[in-house]
């Protein structure tokens, strides 16, 4: 079944707040082997927030997604400044494009991650190939 | 560091186990049992448990600040994921390796071309970065 086709252009709610402690920050960097220097998180770490976010639009009954269809097709990050320590973040998604091809669907998504206080800090590009029972 | 377009980014080796996969879902919340359970994996048509594509973007991440000389002057970051990490069931696990060419460098940073492979296969599509200035 494809997706509904009006889902293009939609918002969804931000994701609830997310505190991001040192801890949490120690612990990514750790299990990706990277370097944390107390201030900035790891490149990717905005991902964390940005999956519950893409998790929201995939489990939201009125989409019709299939969670053991999908496949992450791309993602991209654009960062405004790094993550760090202390933040409270929430991810905030819309769904930019919509197409399909060869019986799957293709979601572009973008995740506006923000603050405690609104300001930006990262913006979360993702792409999610949603695979028809034919496809 | 100082980057000119054109540099060629000293090679990165990564080495990739189970026990990796495992401490990667638990700090990213990404559960997927495609990496973490044969059965599964399997199930679905693969060689058998595959890293997390983003897993292996941090690793290109990670990459980027040993190049840069520390964590947080990432401006840009992204890929296609193209093809699957498989990793081995055993001690060893599997290398990943990242190159790196300086493409260009404006106000806006360092614009890098990434390569990112394993065994003889591009793992990741098209994956770039920009580096702060």
């Amino acid at each position: 079944m494809a997706v509904d086709p009006s889902l293009a252009g939609r918002t969804f709610p931000p994701t609830p707040p997310y505190p991001v402690s040192d801890e949490r920050l120690r612990e990514f960097a750790r299990a990706t082997g990277s370097t944390y220097d107390g201030e900035s998180a790891p490149a990717t770490f905005p991902i964390v927030v940005a999956f519950q976010a893409m998790t929201g639009l995939m489990q939201d009954p009125a989409v019709g997604i299939a969670l053991h269809r999908v496949v992450h097709g791309d993602q991209r990050f654009t960062y405004t400044r790094p993550v760090r320590p202390g933040d409270v973040l929430t991810a905030t998604l819309t769904v930019d494009s919509l197409r399909q091809i060869g019986g799957a669907d293709i979601i572009g998504t973008r995740s506006e991650i923000a603050d405690a206080d609104g300001a930006p800090v990262c913006t979360a590009f993702a792409t999610l190939v949603h695979k028809g029972e034919d496809a | 560091m100082s980057l000119s377009a054109g540099d060629v980014l000293p090679e990165q080796t990564y080495t990739v186990t189970r026990a990796d996969l495992v401490r990667y879902a638990g700090a990213s919340g990404d559960f997927n049992p495609i990496h973490w359970s044969d059965r599964v994996a399997t199930s679905v048509g693969l060689p058998g448990v595959i890293a997390h594509g983003m897993y292996t973007l941090a690793l290109a991440a990670r990459a980027l600040d040993t190049w840069a000389g520390g964590p947080g002057r990432v401006v840009e970051l992204g890929c296609k994921f193209t093809k699957p990490v498989v990793v081995p069931d055993d001690d060893t696990g599997v290398d990943v390796v990242v190159r790196g060419t300086v493409k260009e460098v404006t106000d806006a940073g360092a614009q890098v071309a990434l390569e990112v492979t394993c065994g003889d296969q591009k793992v990741l599509g098209m994956p770039r970065a920009v580096l702060r200035a």
